[in-house]
Parts: C-alpha cells; sequence; structure tokens
C-alpha cells in the first residue's frame, strides 16, 4: 500500500561537479497527489536535484525510486554513478513528464507533432488513437487552434504550454517542472501558471522548481526550501511562508517580496 | 482564443519592387538584343544533329551529380556525427579526411585516382580476372567515386557544424522523455540538423554540379564532353559552348528552386 501511493522517492542524493558539491545529502519523497513546491536561492541545487530524479543530471551518491522501483546504478570510474541499465532509466523516464525553463520543443515538428513524438515512437501508442489524446490535451492547454503552427511562431507562453501538453501525452506517473516561467515575458506567466495549476487541482502527482512564491504557496501541499545544497526546511506551504523558523528562510522570503 | 493572435508581430514582407523600374527595363533591353543576337548571327545549324547525344550528355551529368551527391551525403553524416560525439581516434579519422580531401584540388584527386590507382590495378592479374575488372577498367567509377568522395568530405564538415549547432535542450527534452539514442538520432537529431544544413547543402550541390564537367577529362562522356566533341567538329568556339553555360545555368535554376521547396517545408524564424 505505501509502495503504491509513492511515486518518487528520493534519498540521500548527492552530486558533485568536480570540487563544487551541488547537492549535499537531500532526501525527498512524493506520494502520489503531492504537488510538491522546491524553492531556494539561484545556486541552492534546487534545478540540479530536480534533474537527477530523472538522471538527466547523474547523482554521485544516493538512490532514486519511482514508483517502488529503484533505478540501478553502477560506479562510472571516475568517482560518479551511471545507470547500470540504459532501458530501465529509459523505461522509467518515460512516466516522468518534464517541462523545462526553456520548452525545448522540437522546431522541425508542428505543435501537434511534438506532442505524438514520444507517445507514437517511445511508447508505440497507435498514431491515431496518439493524435486523438493530442488534441485533447491541446484543446485543455488552448492550444488547438495552433496545432499545425511550428514553435518558432508562437509565443513563449504559447511553446510553454505545448511542452506542457507534451509531458502530459505520456501519462506520467509525475509531472516534473523546471522553473516553468522564469523564461518567460511578465505578462506571459500567468496563462502557464493557469495551465499548472488547473493540473495541481486535480491531483496530479507534481515536483515543481519556481520562483513564483505566490503561485507555490496557492497550488502546493508541501514545500521544500534548498539551500546550499540541503534541505534547509520543509512544510506544508502555510508553515513555510507563514511561520518560517530557519533565518536563511526567513531572509530568503523577505527577499523575495 | 484572441490572445493566441495578438501576441506575435505581424510579418511585413519587404517592399515589393516593380518588375519594370528603369534599370530593370535597361537590363531586359541588354538581355534581349544578346539573344536576338545570339539567334540571328550565330550558327545554330549544327544543334539538331547534336540534339540527341547532348540529351545523353545531361543525363549523364544528372546521374554524376545525383548518385554522387546522395552516396556522399550518406557517408557525410557519420563523418559529421563521430566528430562530434564519436571516440576520438574515428573522430581524428573523419577530421583528416575531411582536411585532406578538402586541401587538395578535385582535379588532382580526379587524376590520381584514375591515371595512378587505375594503372596499378591493372598490374594485378587477379584483379583483372576478377568481377570488379569490368567496372574497374571504365573511367565512370572512378569520375564518380571522386565526385562522391569530395561530397563526402565538404558535407562531412557542412554536417559536423549542423549537429553542434541542434540546441542541447532540444536532445536533452528528447533523453527526458525516455527516447533511446537511436529513436533521438532518427527523429530528432539528423532532421534537425538535415533542417539546419538545408540552405548550404544547396549551395554545395550547386557546386557539385559544376564540379561534374571535370570527369570529362578522364573520358566519361558528360554534357561537357559532348560540346567539346560539337566544337572539335564544327570548328565552332561560342555557340556550343554558349550553349553550355544556358544548360548549366538551367539545371542550376531547377536544383536551387528543388531545394527551395524543401526549405519551405518547414518555415524557419531564426531570432
Amino acid at each position: 500500500m505505501a509502495d503504491s501511493a509513492q511515486a518518487i522517492e528520493v534519498s540521500n542524493l548527492h552530486k558533485r561537479f568536480g570540487p563544487l558539491e551541488v547537492l549535499k545529502g537531500v532526501s525527498l519523497t512524493a506520494r502520489q497527489g503531492d504537488v510538491i513546491a522546491i524553492i531556494g536561492g539561484s545556486g541552492s541545487g534546487k534545478s540540479t536535484f530536480l534533474r537527477c530524479i530523472n538522471m538527466l543530471e547523474l547523482p554521485s551518491a544516493g538512490t532514486v525510486t519511482i514508483h517502488g522501483e529503484t533505478i540501478a546504478m553502477k560506479k562510472d570510474g571516475h568517482g560518479g554513478l551511471m545507470p547500470a541499465d540504459r532501458r530501465q532509466v529509459q523505461r522509467l523516464r518515460s512516466q516522468l513528464g518534464m517541462v523545462f525553463q526553456s520548452f525545448n520543443l522540437w522546431q522541425h515538428m508542428t505543435v501537434l507533432q511534438n506532442v505524438i513524438e514520444v507517445p507514437v515512437h517511445v511508447l508505440k501508442v497507435p498514431k491515431d488513437k496518439a493524435i486523438e489524446t493530442a488534441e485533447a490535451l491541446l484543446r485543455r492547454v488552448g492550444l488547438y487552434e495552433k496545432r499545425d503552427a511550428y514553435p518558432a511562431f508562437l509565443s513563449g507562453g504559447q511553446q510553454q504550454r505545448a511542452a506542457i501538453a507534451r509531458a502530459l501525452a505520456i501519462q506520467p506517473l509525475v509531472m516534473l517542472f523546471d522553473e516553468p516561467t522564469s523564461a518567460l515575458d511578465p505578462e506571459l506567466v500567468g496563462e502557464v501558471l493557469t495551465v499548472i495549476g488547473d493540473l495541481a487541482r486535480e491531483k496530479r502527482t507534481m515536483i515543481l522548481v519556481t520562483h513564483e512564491m505566490k503561485f507555490a504557496r496557492e497550488v502546493s501541499n508541501h514545500v521544500v526550501f534548498l539551500h546550499g545544497g540541503v534541505i534547509e526546511e520543509q512544510g506544508p506551504p502555510d508553515a513555510i511562508f507563514g511561520a518560517p523558523k530557519s533565518e536563511r528562510l526567513k531572509k530568503f522570503i523577505s527577499s523575495i517580496h | 482564443m484572441s490572445e493566441e493572435t495578438s501576441i506575435l508581430p505581424a510579418y511585413i514582407p519587404p517592399k515589393a519592387r516593380s518588375l519594370f523600374e528603369p534599370h530593370r527595363l535597361f537590363l531586359m533591353a541588354v538581355f534581349a538584343v544578346i539573344i536576338f543576337c545570339a539567334a540571328w548571327f550565330m550558327r545554330w545549324d549544327w544543334l539538331p544533329r547534336y540534339g540527341g547525344r547532348l540529351a545523353y550528355g545531361v543525363w549523364q551529368t544528372l546521374v554524376m551529380l545525383f548518385w554522387s551527391s546522395i552516396v556522399g551525403f550518406l557517408l557525410a553524416v557519420p563523418i559529421g556525427l563521430v566528430q562530434v560525439t564519436g571516440p576520438r581516434p574515428l573522430a581524428w579519422l573523419a577530421k583528416g579526411f575531411c582536411s585532406i580531401i578538402r586541401g587538395t584540388p578535385l582535379l588532382l584527386q580526379l587524376w590520381l585516382l584514375y591515371y595512378g590507382l587505375g594503372s596499378v590495378f591493372s598490374q594485378y592479374p587477379e584483379l583483372k580476372s576478377s568481377f570488379l575488372w569490368p567496372y574497374l577498367r571504365q573511367a565512370w567509377p572512378y569520375g564518380f567515386v571522386t565526385l562522391m568522395i569530395s561530397f563526402a568530405a565538404y558535407e562531412g564538415e557542412v554536417m559536423r557544424g549542423a549537429f553542434a549547432g541542434v540546441p542541447r535542450g532540444e536532445l536533452e527534452a528528447a533523453r527526458a522523455f525516455g527516447m533511446g539514442r537511436f529513436t533521438m538520432f532518427r527523429r530528432i537529431w539528423l532532421p534537425r540538423a538535415i533542417h539546419r544544413a538545408l540552405p548550404t547543402l544547396a549551395g554545395e550541390t550547386v557546386l557539385q554540379l559544376k564540379s561534374t564537367p571535370l570527369v570529362a577529362t578522364i573520358t566519361v562522356i558528360d554534357v561537357y564532353a559532348i560540346i567539346s566533341r560539337v566544337r572539335q567538329d564544327t570548328f565552332l568556339t561560342y555557340e556550343p559552348l554558349l550553349l553550355l553555360a544556358l544548360i548549366y545555368l538551367c539545371l542550376t535554376g531547377i536544383l536551387v528552386a528543388a531545394f527551395r521547396f524543401l526549405e519551405s517545408r518547414i518555415p524557419t524564424r531564426e531570432a
């Protein structure tokens, strides 16, 4: 029971870039339906932590467990770790819907093609079924009319909404958001947050690295404050933002407002 | 969805120019006079006699161009790729190949292959009795191989840049969604690189077209060889050469139009 409810469990994660230790033992558990916001200053390691979950960055130590399955790691011979089984990583990755700061839509494909790409070519969903799903998702994020447009012709907000549809199309166990609004012009942030907020309200499991404190407080049920590569403080949003305990968190929150 | 449409600035095309501006009228007049003079004062009576052979020559030129470019490009993809992501020794090998081929004249390579290698081959009786000999004793395989290698080297360099230029984030997105290496290469990296390289490839293919007449120097009969023959037979200088220029011009036009079409299939908007 506990296992099936556990979407992601990260334990004692370390990440070194050469002599620099970015993550110094971070553990986090996301149960199904959790919306976890990770906040922290720049250089706190929050993006690195998120990218370690789907092995875009390889952790130096620690384990990542997705839906009860621990990613098998082995020594890479340079003092770090690497996945022992590439196929396992690929299979688990295809259950995590990642949304990037810089959208990273495939520019040689239309919006619709971007959304059906992974279902058709990785998950082997029949094409007509994938298109059906994709069109429904594009309607949801308000981009149905733009389905045949190329990403370069969309605004940043539209591109990010398309990227969210692309991530949703794989019917992910967990959505990972890596600062989804940081590359957007201020007036486009709202449309993207609206979409993410809707997903949070329907109890989709997500881990969200963000600078939007107000938004984090509204949608999350758990907030993690990273500082210097460790979890400085964590708890429900009202406690974190309303009654921060640590000095660093107090300073961080006051510097944001 | 009113906000959908309002965000991008409308595309304003550059001011459409009239076809009938004074300098254009002047140029058109000059061109018309040239055409008239060429038709009226020059000798074209030989043309019908060589029509069939000319068509054959154009066909040979196109076959040479087409196959050497296609096969050359297929070689260029791995040559470019290993320089970006391959193991060191392979990358060096590819780099060395590109440097040597790009650093020496095509005519020299052609002659080295045909006169050099060709005469070495003929000293081996084993080769002479093998199934390869019918090919090795003809000229066109040497022409084809030289052109192909040349294209592979130049385009290998182009593809290296194109592969390296595909934004890392797009490849990262492919990995993040669980794509395997081969799928990522086939679906994202290669098409994206080719798309980026298309304008360059168009220019390179036009250059390749104009390299093909070199094979006439090793007795391959292409359109240039036919025109040379016409000049020897008729003692005419300008008429056949003008016709040859016109033929290459038309072929170039067709190539450019074909590449334009390919490019237009995926519109770009580079910032």
